[in-house]
C-alpha cells in the first residue's frame, strides 16, 4: 500500500516478516524463560499452560527463533560494519540521549549505537542457543558433564538478562525516535525523519 | 507428596515463610559403613515400600546391581574393591539422597512447592509441582536426582517421610540385618557414631570417622566410615561437597542482580521519555526536504 509516494522504502515485506517471526519468538521466550527465572514470575507459566508446559515449549521455541535470527543476521550482517563516524557517534551518544544531536556525526543506514546492539545480539543468540541446548534436559544435558550444565545454566541466566535489557533499549530508542516504528510496520519512513536521523542513507537513496 | 502432619523449613521458588510454626526433632539416618555386608535388603525394602519396580538390567561385572540410581532405584549399594594399607579392602557404600541442610537441589528448583525440606531435616520431592525441568540435577552435590523417562518428573530418596511421619522407621532401617542403619534425632546419630568411631580406632582404623559435611550444613544421612580421611574410596564420596559456585552464582547472585537491571531498563525507558520528551523531526530538517521536493517538480 503506497501512503505517500515521497516516502523512503526502509524495509522489505520479507525483512519486515523476518523480524516480526523472531520478535514474537523473543516475546514468548522472554516471558516463559523469566517464568522459571524468579520466583515472583512463575505465575508467568500460566500464558502458556502451565510450569510443564513452559518447560516443554521454551526450547523449541528457542530453536525456531534461532533459525529466524541467523537469516536476519546474514541479511544484515553487511550493513552493520563499525566505522570510525560510528564509534565517533557512539562517543557523543550521551549528548543525544540528554536530548541534543546538533553535533551528532552524520550515519548511514544504522547508527553506532544499532550496529553495536546488532553485534551484540549476534553473540547473545550464540551463547543462548548453546547453552539452552546444554541444559535441556529432556534431549541433551545427559551428554554433558554436570560442570558444562552448570556453567550453561549461569550463562543461559545472564545472556537472557543482558538480552532482554538490550531489546529494551532497542524498543525504547524506536519509540522515543518518533517515526521509526512504521519502518518495521510497512516499511517505510518520511523522507525528514530519514534526513534528521540516518542524512548519509537519505542522501544516497535519494541522490540528494 | 504433600505431608500436613510436617511442618516446612525451606520450599523451593518460595521467597515468603513456609509454615514451621511447630517444633519437630531434626532426624538423621546412620550408615555404618563398616557393619554393611552388601546384602542389599535395604534396597528391596524401598522399592517395596515405595512401590518401585526398576527394568531387570544386565551384570558388568560388578555386584553392583543396578548399576547407578533411577526413578525407580533410590538408593544403590556400591561396591568398590580398593588397596589400602591393610591390604585389599571391600568397601560397600548405600547410596542415596544425604538429606542435605543446605540442600542445592532446593536452591536450583525454579517451581514453587517442588521440593520442601522439612522441619525434622528431610528433604522430599513433591512430583505434582514438579515442572521436569531437572535444574535439581545440577544442583545437586551428591549426583541423585533422576528424571522418569515415563512422566519427566525428579525422583530420589524420601527417607521415607510417609513413614517417619506417623512415627515409624524408614523401610531400609526396618530390614537391615546388621544393623548398619540407625535412625533416630540426629544429635543421638552423633552420639551413636561417635561411640562408634572410638571402636573402630580401637581396632586399628585409625582414621575411622563420621562423614556429615559441613559444606553443605551437616546431612540427614550420615555415614559411618573406616577411612573418613579418604571418603572417594567409597565410589567416589565427595570429600568437601558444597553446593558448586556456579550454581550459588547463578541463583544467588546472577537472578537478583538480573531483576534489578531489566526493571532499571524498563523504568529507565519510561522516566527517559517523560523528563526528555520524544525525539521527533526538527521542523528546519522538513522545511529543507519541503524546499527539495518543490525543486525537484
Ligand atoms: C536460542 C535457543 C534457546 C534454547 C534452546 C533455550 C533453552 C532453554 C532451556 C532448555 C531452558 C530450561 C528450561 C526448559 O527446559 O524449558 C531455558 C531457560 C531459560 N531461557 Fe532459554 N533457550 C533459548 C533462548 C532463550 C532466549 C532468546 C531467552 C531470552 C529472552 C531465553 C531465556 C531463558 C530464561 C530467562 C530461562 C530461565 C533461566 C533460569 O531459570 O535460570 N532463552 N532455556
Ligand atoms: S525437575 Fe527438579 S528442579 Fe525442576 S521442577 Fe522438578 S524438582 Fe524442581
Ligand atoms: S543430596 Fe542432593 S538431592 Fe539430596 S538433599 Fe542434598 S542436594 Fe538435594
Amino acid at each position: 500500500m503506497i501512503r505517500d509516494p515521497n516516502d523512503l522504502q526502509r524495509y522489505t515485506a520479507s525483512e519486515r516478516a523476518n523480524h516480526w517471526v523472531t520478535g514474537i519468538c523473543f516475546i514468548l521466550l522472554a516471558l516463559s524463560g523469566l517464568a522459571l527465572f524468579h520466583p515472583a514470575l512463575f505465575p508467568l507459566t500460566m500464558l502458556f499452560g502451565g510450569g510443564v508446559w513452559t518447560r516443554i515449549l521454551h526450547p523449541f521455541v528457542g530453536v525456531v527463533m534461532m533459525l529466524f535470527f541467523v537469516v536476519m543476521f546474514f541479511r544484515f550482517q553487511s550493513l552493520n560494519r563499525m566505522t570510525g563516524t560510528d564509534w565517533e557517534w557512539v562517543k557523543r551518544a550521551r549528548e543525544m540521549v540528554n536530548g541534543d544531536d546538533h553535533n551528532m556525526p552524520i550515519m548511514g543506514k544504522y547508527n553506532g549505537g544499532q550496529k553495536l546492539l546488532f553485534w551484540f545480539l549476534g553473540v547473545a543468540m550464540v551463547v543462548l542457543f548453546a547453552s539452552g541446548i546444554v541444559i535441556w534436559r529432556a534431549y541433551f544435558s545427559a551428554s554433558f558433564p554436570i560442570g558444562v550444565v552448570r556453567i550453561g545454566a549461569l550463562l543461559h541466566a545472564v545472556f537472557a538478562a543482558l538480552m532482554i535489557i538490550a531489546i529494551i533499549v532497542h524498543v525504547y530508542a524506536a519509540i522515543w525516535v518518533r517515526g521509526t516504528i512504521r519502518a518495521m510496520l510497512y516499511g517505510t519512513v518520511t523522507r525528514a525523519w530519514a534526513k534528521q536521523h540516518h542524512r548519509a542513507w537519505y542522501r544516497q537513496v535519494t541522490g540528494k | 507428596m504433600a505431608l500436613q502432619s510436617l511442618d516446612i523449613a525451606k520450599r523451593s521458588a518460595t521467597t515468603t515463610e513456609p509454615p514451621q510454626a511447630r517444633k519437630t526433632l531434626e532426624v538423621a539416618k546412620l550408615i555404618d559403613v563398616s557393619k554393611c555386608i552388601g546384602c542389599k535388603a535395604c534396597q528391596v525394602a524401598c522399592m517395596q515400600w515405595n512401590d518401585l519396580r526398576d527394568e531387570v538390567g544386565t551384570c558388568a561385572g560388578t555386584y553392583d546391581n543396578p548399576r547407578d540410581m533411577t526413578d525407580q532405584s533410590w538408593t544403590v549399594m556400591r561396591y568398590a574393591e580398593v588397596e589400602t594399607d591393610r591390604g585389599l579392602e571391600w568397601l560397600i557404600r548405600k547410596d542415596g539422597c544425604m538429606h542435605c541442610e543446605d540442600p542445592g537441589c532446593l536452591k536450583a528448583c525454579p517451581a514453587p512447592g517442588a521440593i520442601i525440606k522439612y522441619t525434622n531435616g528431610i528433604v522430599d520431592f513433591h512430583q505434582e509441582n514438579c515442572i521436569g525441568c531437572g535444574y535439581c540435577i545440577a544442583g545437586c552435590p551428591f549426583n541423585v536426582p533422576r528424571i522418569s523417562k515415563k512422566d519427566s518428573k525428579a525422583y530420589k530418596c524420601t527417607l521415607c517421610s510417609d513413614r517417619v511421619a506417623v512415627g515409624l522407621e524408614p523401610a531400609c532401617v526396618k530390614v537391615c540385618p546388621t544393623g548398619c542403619i540407625s535412625f533416630g534425632s540426629k544429635a543421638d546419630m552423633q552420639d551413636l557414631a561417635e561411640e562408634r568411631v572410638t571402636e573402630l580406632k580401637e581396632r586399628g582404623f585409625t582414621n575411622a570417622g563420621l562423614y556429615d559435611p559441613a559444606g553443605v550444613g551437616g546431612t540427614h544421612v550420615m555415614y559411618v566410615l573406616n577411612h573418613a580421611d579418604q571418603p572417594t574410596l567409597y565410589s567416589g564420596l565427595p570429600a568437601n561437597p558444597t553446593i558448586a559456585p556456579t550454581v550459588t552464582l547463578w541463583k544467588s547472585i546472577a537472578k537478583p542482580l538480573a531483576m534489578a537491571g531489566i526493571a532499571a531498563a524498563a523504568l529507565g525507558g519510561l522516566f527517559h521519555y517523560v523528563m526528555k520528551g520524544p525525539n521527533e523531526v526538527s521542523k528546519e530538517v522538513e522545511a529543507e526536504v519541503e524546499k527539495e521536493l518543490e525543486a525537484e517538480k
